[in-house]
């Protein structure tokens, strides 16, 4: 309960943070001010329709990824587990890649969010048809790693044909993942599937609390295994494909996100969930700040960053518990 | 009164069946020993009966509704699975999850039901250690407790006291009888024909699948059963402390 105050807090103090960062030099106090009037001046454009759509996306996808990624690795009882693992991330990615390379998102903005949600979709419900109702958690990832390696391919393919450099130079930097340039259609595009998915990972604390002994045992003590699949992958589809599609890749915060805070929740799956909602929308909200300050006139990605600080943090965190992980 | 009632429970895995035709019904206070050599059907019975494996048959537990099921029987798998570093009393609390209603968090009797079985597992000191990082005998305990604070009126176990220690072998198998003597039942898989001889009121003996002997330790134990389904030979007395059970030669 303390932990979730802290992290709401944290949140809200790193949401204005977000709000009063950027390139037009106004001071923090006006910059919020200008939020509640729309007066037409340049900041109160600059603040209703580029940085609150900004920081309102940090906050959804950095909690959808960490909620996605404390329910796998819940489900699959495997701290190493994260939400790219059923595929959905490379197939979004190629659904964005594919947009690109056809000029279909050069012609209208949200071809490109759209393109990448139907290939996560797509790819998702390939994994459920290939891992079938009643097939082991190893069937799922198998059958996620199968998919994810397929797009891939398919993703280098089209790198590999681009026919001119720009083109890809284009791709692999979305690729990299970005809030910048964002708007609020980018936000009622992924809103309603983020929110899906919120609710169907949001009631599996139970489920994944059982799970903690077993899948045998869960089972016995009436957790329907099969429905907590359908929500875990259809969840898990819905968050990561809707982030990816408006933010391109953004690794790590699945992965790093609950590991961090498991400690601070006496590791049970169900309070975790919640708190790596909250410390995912944290994490995105700091990097996202991060990247506008470091390097102000170089547009840093955020995905970049995000792996640029989350691999030492895991490492750091992978040695300081080697001797527990077992 | 019966608590537990199985009518030709059948198995198949492929054309060949892992379980043949078991027909048995349990009545409250009994602590029965499910014994047979690896590989008859043993595991595979109960969680069968627990519906947890596709069967054909009928047993009054896998027809029950999964919530309903769970809080009239707890199962305690062979292998015991603790996956994340949480404190006992989290572990133990995790068997009140069948009686919580949803989106609802441990009530007065909930804490009480935790309570007593860590209690009776001699836990209570332990109960803010964390569960992973005990030793083996000591988790199995944990388990226990977790199976006891589901407060069912069956308990079915699968191997519960494999890889115990002697203390811990005959502790185990004495919270069980102590369990049936409070009017449960109670079903527990043993390798320890010994143990099972001493502390089970009932034995069912499984030979590749079906049910060859029901009974008192005394009639199941008997040579022609051994030599038949284990195939060696025993030397099983009555003494003052109890029955003695001592396998002897391979035959």
């Amino acid at each position: 309960m303390k932990l979730g105050i802290v992290l709401a807090i944290l949140c809200m103090a790193l949401f204005a943070g977000s709000l009063v960062t950027g390139r037009m030099a106004v001071p923090p106090l006006q910059s919020l001010g200008a939020l509640w009037s729309d007066t037409g001046t340049p900041i109160s454009v600059v603040m209703r329709e580029i940085r609150l759509p900004r920081a309102l996306l940090a906050v959804m996808i950095g909690a959808s990824l960490g909620l996605s990624g404390a329910a796998m690795q819940g489900y699959l009882r495997n701290p190493l587990a994260e939400p790219g693992l059923i595929g959905v991330s490379a197939s979004a990615a190629l659904g964005a890649v594919l947009a690109i390379q056809t000029g279909l998102a050069a012609a209208f903005t949200l071809a490109l969010p759209l393109s990448a949600l139907s290939a996560a979709l797509l790819s998702v419900t390939l994994v459920l048809l290939l891992a079938g109702p009643r097939g082991s958690s190893l069937t799922l990832i198998l059958a996620g790693i199968a998919l994810s390696a397929l797009a891939s391919a398919l993703t280098s393919l089209v790198l590999n044909l681009s026919p001119n450099p720009f083109a890809a130079a284009e791709i692999v930097f979305w690729m990299l993942g970005a809030l910048s340039d964002r708007s609020f259609e980018h936000v009622w595009i992924a809103l309603p599937f983020m929110l899906l998915g919120w609710v169907l990972l949001g009631t599996l604390g139970r489920s994944l609390d059982a799970l903690t002994l077993g899948e045998d045992a869960a089972e016995a003590m009436g957790i329907r295994l099969s429905h907590v699949r359908l929500k875990l992958v259809i969840g898990t589809a819905t968050c990561v494909g809707a982030a990816t599609a408006v933010a391109g890749a953004i690794g790590f915060v699945g992965l790093v996100v609950p590991h961090v805070l498991r400690q601070f929740v006496g590791a049970r799956p169900s309070a975790l969930l919640w708190a790596s909602a909250l410390g995912g929308a944290a994490m995105v909200l700091a990097a996202d700040i991060a990247v506008r300050v470091l390097l102000p006139e170089r547009d840093l990605k955020l995905g970049v960053l995000m792996a640029l600080v989350g691999a030492p943090l895991f490492l750091h965190l992978i040695y300081k518990t080697r001797g527990e992980i077992r | 009164m019966s608590v537990l009632d199985i009518d030709r429970l059948t198995v198949q895995r492929g054309a060949c069946p892992v379980v043949d035709g078991v027909s048995l019904s349990v009545a409250a206070g009994e602590c029965i020993g499910l014994i047979g050599p690896n590989g008859a059907g043993k595991t595979t019975m109960m969680r069968a009966s627990l519906g947890l494996l596709p069967h054909e048959g009928h047993c009054s537990l896998s027809a029950m509704p999964p919530q309903t099921r769970a809080r009239t029987c707890a199962w305690m798998p062979q292998e015991r699975v603790i996956s994340w570093p949480v404190s006992v009393e989290t572990v133990v609390a995790l068997g009140r999850l069948p009686h919580l209603p949803k989106g609802s968090r441990l009530r007065a009797d909930d804490q009480r039901a935790v309570d007593a079985a860590l209690d009776k597992m001699g836990l209570s000191e332990m109960r803010a250690r964390t569960a992973t990082q005990l030793s083996g005998g000591e988790q199995a305990r944990v388990l226990i407790a977790r199976a006891l604070a589901q407060d069912t009126p069956i308990l079915m176990a699968d191997e519960p006291i494999a890889g115990l220690d002697p203390a811990g072998q005959i502790s185990t198998m004495r919270v069980f009888s102590n369990l049936a003597d409070d009017g449960r039942a109670v079903i527990v898989s043993l390798h320890d024909l010994g143990l099972a001889a001493r502390h089970c009121t009932r034995l069912l003996l499984m030979h590749q699948g079906a049910l060859v002997a029901d009974g008192t330790p005394q009639q199941v134990l008997s040579q022609d059963n051994l030599r038949h389904v284990f195939g060696v030979s025993a030397h099983f007395v009555q003494t003052e402390q109890g029955p003695v059970f001592q396998p002897l030669e391979v035959l």
